[in-house]
């Protein structure tokens, strides 16, 4: 059963071959039972889940039931939840009971979806590892000596182990699609003001977007269904129309143009990850797509600016955290700014620190020409190369991460090179496009391809991604004892 | 030496809406502690700002009452800094592109010569909450009530010389902010505060002089006051060689003295950038000639119809335009009398006079603006003489009743029929023969205790003017 992706379950729900409280049980069960294996949540609701449950199948038996409902749910640990603990995966916020919903939490609550838990990530979504954690790394279930990616490392893993058949995440430089290449799912960062931003605690308000983990791109669209809706509470959420993204999955994709940068095929790339995307080439050939080589002459500028403008924002968004109304406060101050100092020195960990004084510096005054707004003007030639490049081509396909997991501790140290397995996401997020990671091929571990779309065509990604997971099986591979 | 004094404020209005300028909570001031801040206000993890439009369309009013420039686009930045009251550690303010820009006001002074004073800008920001030091026992509390109040920061150029102008221009200003009905002008309440940058320079010199920040001067008086001392004290030390410091002063109304708080080196660095959480704020023509067809008329040219229509001299027409409340009662007033100037005089004497005196507001005067204009309509048409009016202004000051009861029930009609004039001055020649001998010889000082005695006889109601005449020619004889 807990194979069975959300398209299935749902079909099973409607059917009542199986109730929602026998489901989320059966899922309950697996997260107790994993989860000390993977840390891949943080904090699990069995009590409000089984309540909802009980609600969902109401629903059920009077025929009240939309597609989602009964299905269970996580949510990174970065959506407030109402009454329910919400760390962003860090000591500051250890203590921290969100007083309201956020939006996309309201939203999937009132599609009936029955939340689990709360899962496991890098400090306020700082890391492509998982081991930036106040609660410890996640495990990737394929090898639990690797890492899972991050930062919504316990949500992809989650999946991937089958412990939850859908999970919530955030992409802020790929934070949804690393993890989901890394631990073989599917994962999918949405257009920049597709899905409110209210209630996700921000990392880099300009880049933050929340997005959806599942088996399939199938599973992708009918999730999107729900989350993808203007918020008036979120000034940067944007008020386009959505469309059913179940129904054109299958239109067909002959004669879809399909680009390739050639800036993402040069050097570092491992050879087990260019030859699936080789292999994806072709399958997309098959079906009659025709391939472009294209260029995004600004590739290489998008990891250093990056690496400003995120902090920059970090710096600022991260100064609430102050010890004053909620959160860690250090024991016994002597003054006020004790309190500031030891409150924060004491409970963010080392990325974060090091991230909000990297941003801090950006913007300090006789720096900020020089850093913040020469990374602003970068981010617009970026913008202008996708743009350029879409004038040629559908999608664009590229690997979503130059390796395949690395071992936990292997990077820790090297924050660079950490930074660099961040180098085919981080352009999509400074151009605000769709991306999504699917799983392409394994080398002992689980590769990922990504593909990348314009301004809200989020319906032409999941198309392109479901003619892909009809021709191959790569997404129904499970992780061994899983 | 010759010193001259370069005055430049910053004033922050408190905007009228009815909720915060990003958030639903409302605004009203004097609620318990912390019962008007929702989550946006408290800075919780996850909230985001949505900017109140009501804030942008009373800051476009402002513009237009001020010549000002409307920005079509202007941009809230980050002003971060760590302050216990202030939840988020950075306050939403503009920075680099204001909403407002380019804007004069023109303060007219007593002799009726007016004077131009530009606004730089004014833009949109938050307020903050507010920090209680007292009743903690050594600890700070915090109220939050207050954070994320729009307010409007208008920032003018260094164009006053001395602190009369700056609290000419400030009057003008809070005049102007209550006209349009963006801003209450409560400076008790601190909807309305000031801050002033003060500097000296040889006379004749082009370049400014290093200056001060002036805060904690939230009346019309201390503003006037503090910056007297701080002009003073900056004259002092660089007579006596010294340097004046870049830093910000704190005026001490109790001691009447500035002292310093914080110099330039130990200011914050904000590290403002624009606020990824909102939008670049674009005001469309439209919108602006929207508003523009929906405003008030604004005190200069309330002022300027008052001197044309009513013919009012400068003076009085600048103190009855002082406040729309004030405006519209000369005019109510003036509707009832028909007689636009003496009108004025009354209001701006004795009205104005009296409610000083009992410290009361137009709008609580306990003489309504008809009947004052009635009193006056009754002076205008010899009912009564101004003397008797003065008789009858007092009980309409203790509610006695209208003013053509008052005349009846105390009996004050003017005495104007000459025949009843002539009988009682025959009765007063003959009551006082050997006066009016000496009158006749030539002593015409005498002529005032005839008068005198005629106002006395007729209890002050005889018609001035008449009295005059037909005495004269009676002791002509």
């Amino acid at each position: 059963m807990h194979h069975k992706t959300i398209t299935e379950l749902s079909q099973d729900l409607h059917h009542k071959n199986i109730s929602s409280l026998e489901l989320t049980t059966l899922f309950l069960e697996r997260i107790k039972k994993y989860n000390v294996k993977l840390n891949a949540f943080i904090t699990i609701t069995e009590e409000e889940a089984l309540k909802a449950a009980k609600i969902a199948d109401e629903h059920h038996a009077a025929g009240t039931a939309g597609p989602l409902t009964g299905i269970p749910l996580a949510h990174k640990d970065i959506f407030c939840t109402d009454q329910i603990k919400t760390t962003c995966g860090s000591k500051m916020l250890d203590n921290f009971i969100a007083p309201y919903d956020a939006t996309l939490v309201e939203q999937m609550k009132q599609a009936g979806m029955i939340l689990l838990g709360k899962t496991n990530m890098d400090e306020f979504a700082m890391g492509s590892s998982n081991e930036n954690s106040f609660y410890g790394p996640v495990k990737n279930p394929w090898h639990t000596d690797y890492v899972t990616g991050g930062s919504s490392g316990g949500s992809a893993a989650a999946v991937a182990a089958r412990l939850i058949p859908a999970a919530t995440g955030t992409d802020t430089g790929g934070s949804i699609r690393q993890p989901a290449a890394l631990c073989g799912i599917t994962g999918l960062k949405p257009t920049y003001g597709r899905i409110s931003r209210y209630g996700i605690i921000a990392f880099a308000s300009s880049l933050d977007q929340a997005g959806p983990f599942a088996k399939t791109a199938e599973d992708i669209a009918h999730l999107l269904n729900v989350m993808a809706r203007f918020d008036e509470r979120d000034s940067s959420c944007v008020d386009a129309p959505v469309p059913d993204y179940t129904t054109t999955l299958n239109n067909p994709i002959q004669n879809m143009r399909i680009g390739l940068p050639k800036e993402y095929f040069s050097e570092g790339i491992n050879q087990d990850v260019a030859k699936a995307i080789e292999d994806a080439i072709k399958v997309y050939e098959k079906l009659g797509a025709t391939m472009h080589e294209i260029s995004l002459p600004h590739t290489h500028l998008a990891v250093p600016a990056y690496y400003v403008i995120a902090p920059a924002e970090c710096s600022s968004n991260l100064a609430r955290y102050d010890g004053v109304r909620y959160g860690y406060r250090c024991p016994h101050p002597k003054d006020l700014e004790d309190l500031y100092k030891r409150s924060r020195s004491e409970s963010f960990g080392a990325e974060v620190k090091r991230r909000i004084m990297i941003g801090t510096y950006a913007l300090s005054a006789g720096y900020y020409d020089a850093y913040y707004l020469k990374a602003q003007k970068i981010r617009r030639l970026i913008c202008n190369d996708f743009t350029e490049a879409f004038k040629k081509v559908d999608v664009i396909l590229s690997p979503t991460s130059p390796t395949i997991a690395f071992k936990v501790g292997e990077k820790s140290s090297d924050p660079i090179s950490m930074y660099l397995s961040d180098i085919y996401t981080i352009a999509v997020n400074l151009a605000g496009l769709p991306g999504i990671s699917v799983p392409a091929r394994f080398s002992k571990l689980p590769i990922g391809m990504q593909l990348i779309g314009n301004l809200f065509e989020e319906a032409k990604l999941l198309n392109v991604a479901h003619w892909y997971q009809k021709e191959t099986d790569w997404h129904k591979h499970i992780p061994e004892g899983f | 030496m010759e010193w001259e004094t370069v005055i430049g404020l910053e004033v922050h209005a408190q905007l009228k809406t009815k909720s915060k300028i990003f958030s639903g909570a409302s605004t009203q001031f004097g609620a318990a502690p912390n019962t008007q801040a929702c989550a946006i206000d408290l800075g919780m993890p996850g909230v985001l700002p949505v900017l109140n439009k009501e804030a942008v369309h009373m800051a476009i009013k402002f513009a237009l009452g001020t010549q000002s420039e409307v920005a079509h686009r202007s941009v809230f930045a980050r002003k971060n800094y760590f302050y216990p009251d202030l939840p988020k550690g950075y306050q939403i303010s503009q920075y680099e592109l204001p909403v407002v820009k380019n804007g004069y006001i023109d303060v007219l002074f007593e002799n009726g010569e007016s004077k131009r004073i530009r606004i730089t800008r004014a833009h949109l920001e938050e307020d903050a909450g507010k920090s209680l030091h007292e009743d903690f026992h050594g600890l700070t509390g915090i109220d939050l009530n207050r954070a994320g109040t729009p307010l409007l920061e208008i920032v003018s150029e260094p164009d006053m010389r001395s602190a009369k102008e700056a609290v000419l221009y400030l009057k003008a200003l809070h005049t102007l902010v209550r006209y349009l009905d963006i801003c209450d002008g409560n400076m008790q309440e601190g909807s309305f505060r000031c801050d002033a940058n003060v500097s000296v320079r040889p006379k004749g010199e082009s370049k400014f002089g290093t200056r001060t920040e002036l805060k904690n001067i939230n009346s019309f008086r201390f503003v006037e006051r503090a910056i007297n001392y701080e002009v003073e004290r900056q004259i002092q030390t660089l007579e006596s060689g010294g340097k004046i410091l870049q830093e910000t002063r704190l005026y001490d109304p109790n001691k009447n003295e500035t002292r310093a708080m914080r110099s330039k080196e130990e200011a914050n660095d904000y590290r403002y950038f624009p606020d990824p959480d909102l939008l670049p704020l674009v005001i469309t023509d439209d919108l602006i000639e929207k508003i523009k067809s929906d405003l008030p008329e604004l005190p200069q040219q309330k002022r300027e119809r008052f001197i044309s229509q009513y013919g009012l001299t400068s003076y009085d027409a600048v103190i009855l335009s002082s406040s729309k409340e004030m405006a519209d009662y000369y005019e109510r007033a003036v509707l009832a009398s028909s007689h636009p100037k003496l009108t004025a005089n009354w209001i701006t004497s004795e009205l104005l006079g009296a409610l000083n005196k009992a410290d009361l507001e137009i709008n609580e005067s306990p003489i309504q603006a008809d009947q004052i204009g009635g009193l006056v309509a009754r002076i205008a048409d010899n009912t009564i003489s101004g003397k008797i009016a003065k008789t009858i202004f007092e009980a309409l000051w203790q509610k006695e009743g209208e003013v053509d009861e008052i005349i009846e029930n105390r009996g004050l009609k003017q005495v104007t029929d000459t025949a009843a004039i002539e009988k009682m001055i025959d009765e007063i020649i003959a009551a006082n023969p050997s006066q009016v001998a000496e009158y006749r010889a030539g002593k015409e000082k005498l002529f005032g205790f005839f008068i005198g005695q005629a106002m006395k006889a007729s209890g002050g109601k005889v018609n001035p003017q008449q009295l005059n005449e037909l005495l004269k020619k009676k002791l002509m004889g």
